[in-house]
């Protein structure tokens, strides 16, 4: 065997895993999913081929409402996420001492520490009626009845922007750290005040940070489960939901395969639009990041 | 060539597995959490040395979607609801007929027995044998809702933000006999099924705020009654009598339409590879020594004879506490699930879901 | 009051303590309108926290900063009329050339028109007027520089200050940037402050250098003066280059000292300004390589002058900057400029030489005990 050989196979063995990954783990289910998206179920054991599944979505207002809210909720917990978790990283990259750091970024892991679940347990326990908070501000006497704080949009808003807020902080930590402190110096030396530094300088260079975490956190958020489940209220519903009734417990998995298509392209146009808007592009935000 | 000896190598080492896999038995069980306690298995293994047990737990939904996503492979024996063989069988042939012959069905109740038979009989072929069996009905905080009585006062404003249900197809069924419909008798009209569908969805999202939240598993809806925020509530007979033993209060209620029963069968996976290894395990947990400690697992009672005596003291007490003689005389056993019925009730599910507020 | 106006800046005892450590100590200096002052020291002196301090990133402990006659203490750095070329030029990646130079105006509230033809004006002022709609990126580094200086003078700036902008670049283009720089600060006729550690930058561009060491001033004056009469041991030996010794001073009357270094050299030299050595003191002496003749023999030195005689240890060829290293008797290396022509007459290693300097041109500072 020559040189080239070895080579050859050593980069054809090095490759196989994530090939095989890509193939088994991502490629096959997808197609999969697609032909029974692409499934109509006609009677028993009886399917045709067709669009059925995705008319069907387009004919019930209720899915795409429960779409667009899963989607909109999705936006609206990525910007808080943005606006929560800029300060955080821009104090964690361009204020905090070197020790410091590490122990801040410690205490953005430590609720992943845990699972999705205990995390939304212990949001119950805290805002239940008769949980931690309504019973503290009962006693502090800021109450004089017990108020629920659980079981709205709000509560799910809040839990969704806790879980995820670490998947914004890191990838705007990283482009802020590579930011040189001159540069904001030379932003107030040209005459520039604290909002036009922020707005002219620091946003701008870190917006590849921002779109890249910005997509993270709302494809997390978008296709995230059981915090808007055991948060949400009598009314909120999501669409991940959606798709799990329709696989779990009506049976459909056509309709559910369909769902899950939908979702991803719903999400990835939402990405899309953001990219364009924003005049990033993937290679140059999640891919750099 | 290396890639040809680690080929050889891959074989060996999978035909050695086979082999020692081969020689002790396994018995592969998918079923519900409580339906195979640690004991229960241990005793089993005692008795037949050559037979492992491995366990997965599940519930009807994920039972049926796990075999239909293998064709019925991957376990040896399966514990859906009597309600949920016939159409799934006919959907997606994921079972296969028992024998009979070999199952000691003189134990059982007859009245369990031939309910689960008459359900699961495609073909001539009987498909399921009754394990356990229980029932759906209300729960409530008798100190402080002392007139809950059917399913309707869940939705009654005397109660109004103190009330809970599970969104899912019991308490359309229970809504629907509430309102003086049998929905089972509809199921071989489905138009009239869809009507009656109708008019129990205009119910609940009226009765929406009402509501103090829909519960979805056993743990949230027993934080909610033992914290007081909810004082009635639509429940499984088991969880109320969990509940009933950390304050007498609790109760289980049977509506006056009838609580809505439910049996946990024995049904052969159509793939699966150990049905000797199955009979044995159905024969094994019939033994009323045996019932006694699954009943102390579960919380329900089995369909043997006698088996209300076979009910832990606690269990036998909260019961007691729940149901009269009339009660279970009033039983409604969930009526099969004919295909296209999940569907319509999926959706009926989804516009209370969708809809906001009443 | 009115006098005050002649300098544009003004900086009296200020002082900057970072914990128990003294940056700056106590640094007082006027710079006149329109001149180029640099700072020069070595890295670590204290003179990028004076600057920042000029620039309003940091407060002093202690001392006043006056630009245009007015203190500037509590004035913040965005509305000082200070700009800054910073160390790596600090220019924005995500803007291009013309909003580059754009931004300060804006800061300031310029109408369009007004930006556009400021913009244009600088750009061709410095000789790029075509780059407007060029990304950072595609500047060359001398590129980038003029940039970095245009944008901060298009804001018409009382002072610029340089961070060792020339610091990132090559040799080459750094020896052209000192021209142009000198070049732009005449043209501009504005008040360039310069930092830097390379003495070669300070002496070629200022009007006034300012020597630093330790958070302090060794002295302000223009590149002759310190290079001829450096006021201290440190301005010498940082200055320019020079011969070193220690030694103990035998004899010391008028102007001439003797002294005898620790090797046993014998040499005749003068006090340093402000320096009256005394009999048994130990000094530094310094003489710089292009004050020492080589010789081979043969003419008589002038009566006064030190000669030596030593073997050539190596050459040092830099064309007209060639050097020669000579072995004393005692054993000492002494560096001596050399015209090499290539000619026959050129000394070669290995040859003995005779090392002849005035002492007007061995300078005597009293060695300081705690270096």
């Amino acid at each position: 065997m020559s040189q080239s050989d070895i080579k050859r196979l050593s980069l054809i063995l090095l490759f196989m895993p994530f090939a095989l990954w890509i193939l088994l783990l991502i490629v096959l289910p997808h197609i999969g999913m697609g032909v029974l998206a692409l499934r109509e179920k006609v009677a028993p054991r009886v399917y045709e081929f067709g669009f059925g599944n995705f008319i069907e979505f387009l004919q019930e207002p209720i899915y795409w409402n429960t779409l667009l809210r899963t989607g909109s909720m999705s936006l609206l917990v990525t910007a808080l996420a943005l606006l929560a978790g800029f300060p955080i990283a821009y104090y964690i990259a361009k204020v905090a001492g070197w020790r410091t750091r590490g122990a801040l970024f410690l205490l953005c892991l430590v609720p992943l520490w845990v699972s999705d679940l205990i995390r939304a347990f212990g949001w119950i326990l805290l805002l239940r009626e008769t949980g931690v908070v309504s019973s503290m501000l009962q006693t502090i006497g800021l109450l004089n009845a017990p108020v629920e704080l659980l079981y709205n949009d709000v509560t799910v808003v809040i839990g969704l922007v806790y879980t995820v807020i670490l998947f914004m902080i890191v990838p705007l930590v990283s482009t802020l750290d590579g930011m040189d402190d001159a540069m904001i110096e030379a932003g107030y030396n040209l005459g520039g005040n604290g909002w036009t530094v922020l707005r002219r300088i620091i946003i701008p260079y870190a917006m590849p940070g921002i779109v890249s975490g910005c997509i993270i956190v709302f494809m997390l958020t978008a296709g995230s489960y059981l915090t808007p489940i055991l948060l949400g209220g009598k009314n909120s519903s999501w669409f991940t939901e959606t798709i799990y009734e329709q696989f779990i417990t009506r049976y459909n998995w056509e309709s559910g395969a369909a769902f899950g298509f939908l979702l991803l392209a719903f999400t990835s146009f939402v990405v899309w639009l953001g990219l364009k808007l924003s005049r990033q592009t993937l290679a140059g935000t999640i891919a750099r990041s | 060539m290396p890639s040809r000896k680690l080929t050889a190598a891959l074989m060996a080492a999978t035909i050695l597995t086979g082999a020692t896999a081969a020689q002790a038995e396994t018995l592969r069980l998918l079923t519900w959490g409580s339906y195979a306690p640690e004991e229960v298995v241990k005793l089993f293994e005692e008795k037949y040395p050559d037979i492992d047990v491995e366990v997965t737990f599940s519930n009807n939904e994920e039972m049926i979607a796990k075999l239909r996503a293998t064709g019925g492979a991957g376990y040896d024996l399966a514990q859906p609801s009597h309600d949920r063989i016939y159409a799934a069988q006919l959907e997606y042939n994921i079972y296969k007929p028992m024998d009979l012959s070999k199952i000691d069905t003189s134990v059982m109740q007859p009245k369990l027995l031939d309910g689960v038979k008459a359900n699961t009989t495609i073909d001539g072929a009987v498909y399921s044998v009754p394990h356990q069996w229980g029932t759906s009905g209300l729960m409530a905080d008798k100190t402080k809702a002392p007139d809950v009585k059917g399913w309707g006062d869940l939705c009654d404003p005397k109660y109004a933000g103190k009330t809970s249900m599970r969104l899912k197809r019991t308490i359309l069924l229970g809504t629907a006999f509430a309102m003086g419909e049998d929905p089972f008798a509809a199921y071989a009209d489905l138009d009239k099924y869809q009507a009656i569908l109708d008019k129990v969805v205009d119910k609940l999202i009226a009765c929406k705020d009402n509501i103090k939240t829909y519960w979805k598993g056993g743990d949230d809806l027993s934080a909610l009654m033992l914290s007081g925020e909810v004082i009635a509530s639509e429940t499984w007979d088991s969880t109320a009598y969990r509940l009933y033993n950390q304050n007498p209060n609790i109760v289980f209620v049977p509506p006056e339409t009838g609580a809505l029963a439910w049996i946990d069968t024995f049904t052969l996976p159509r793939k699966g590879k150990a049905d000797e290894a199955a009979y044995k395990w159905i024969n094994f947990v019939l033994q009323p020594e045996i019932v006694k400690l699954m009943s102390a697992s579960t919380g329900s009672a089995a369909a043997v004879k006698g088996s209300k005596e076979l009910l832990p003291d606690d269990k036998k007490a909260a019961f007691a506490a729940a149901f009269s003689d009339e009660d279970i005389a009033n039983l409604q056993f969930f009526a099969n699930i004919p295909p296209g019925v999940e569907d319509m009730e999926g959706k009926a599910l989804e516009k209370i879901k969708a809809a906001t507020g009443g | 009051m009115n006098a005050s106006h002649d300098y544009d800046l003004e900086c009296t005892g200020v002082s900057k303590n970072f914990g128990r450590l003294r940056a700056v100590d106590e640094v007082s200096f006027k710079i006149p309108s329109g001149s180029f002052f640099s700072i020069l020291g070595p890295s670590g002196c204290g003179k990028t926290t004076l600057m920042r301090m000029i620039a309003g990133f940091e407060d002093p402990t202690a001392g006043d900063v006056k630009i245009k006659g007015t203190s500037v203490l509590n004035t913040p750095p965005n509305k000082r009329n200070v700009k800054m070329v910073f160390q790596h030029l600090a220019l924005f990646p995500m803007m291009n050339v013309y909003e580059n130079i754009a931004y300060g105006l804006r800061c300031n509230g310029a109408g369009k028109a007004e930006i556009e033809q400021k913009v244009k004006r600088v750009l061709e002022r410095i000789a790029l007027p075509d780059v407007g709609e060029r990304e950072i990126h595609q500047l060359s580094g001398g590129q980038k520089q003029r940039i970095a200086i245009a944008r901060c003078m298009v804001l018409d700036p009382d002072v610029l200050l340089l961070d060792e902008p020339l610091g990132a670049l090559d040799l080459k283009l750094r020896e052209a940037m000192k021209i142009e720089l000198k070049l732009l600060q005449h043209q501009f006729n504005t008040t360039f402050v310069y930092i830097t550690h390379d003495q070669s930058e300070a002496l070629v561009m200022s009007d006034n250098v300012a020597v630093m060491n330790h958070g302090k001033f060794e002295q302000i004056g223009s590149p002759q003066q310190l290079y001829h009469n450096p006021a201290s041991a440190f301005v010498a030996g940082f200055v320019g280059d020079a011969n070193r010794w220690k030694g103990r001073v035998l004899e010391a009357a008028g102007g001439g000292i003797r002294v005898e270094t620790a090797a046993g050299l014998g040499l005749v030299g003068t006090a340093g300004s402000g320096q009256s050595p005394q009999t048994g003191d130990t000094v530094e002496v310094f003489v710089r390589p292009e004050f020492i003749r080589t010789g081979k023999g043969g003419a008589a030195p002038a009566a006064n002058h030190n000669h030596l005689e030593g073997v050539v240890d190596s050459l040092l060829f830099n064309g007209a900057n060639s050097r020669v290293l000579v072995r004393t008797g005692s054993g000492e290396l002494i560096e001596a400029d050399v015209t090499l022509t290539g000619g026959a007459d050129d000394v070669q290693p290995g040859e003995t030489v005779i090392l002849t300097w005035s002492p007007d041109q061995a300078l005597c500072f009293a060695a300081r005990a705690d270096r």
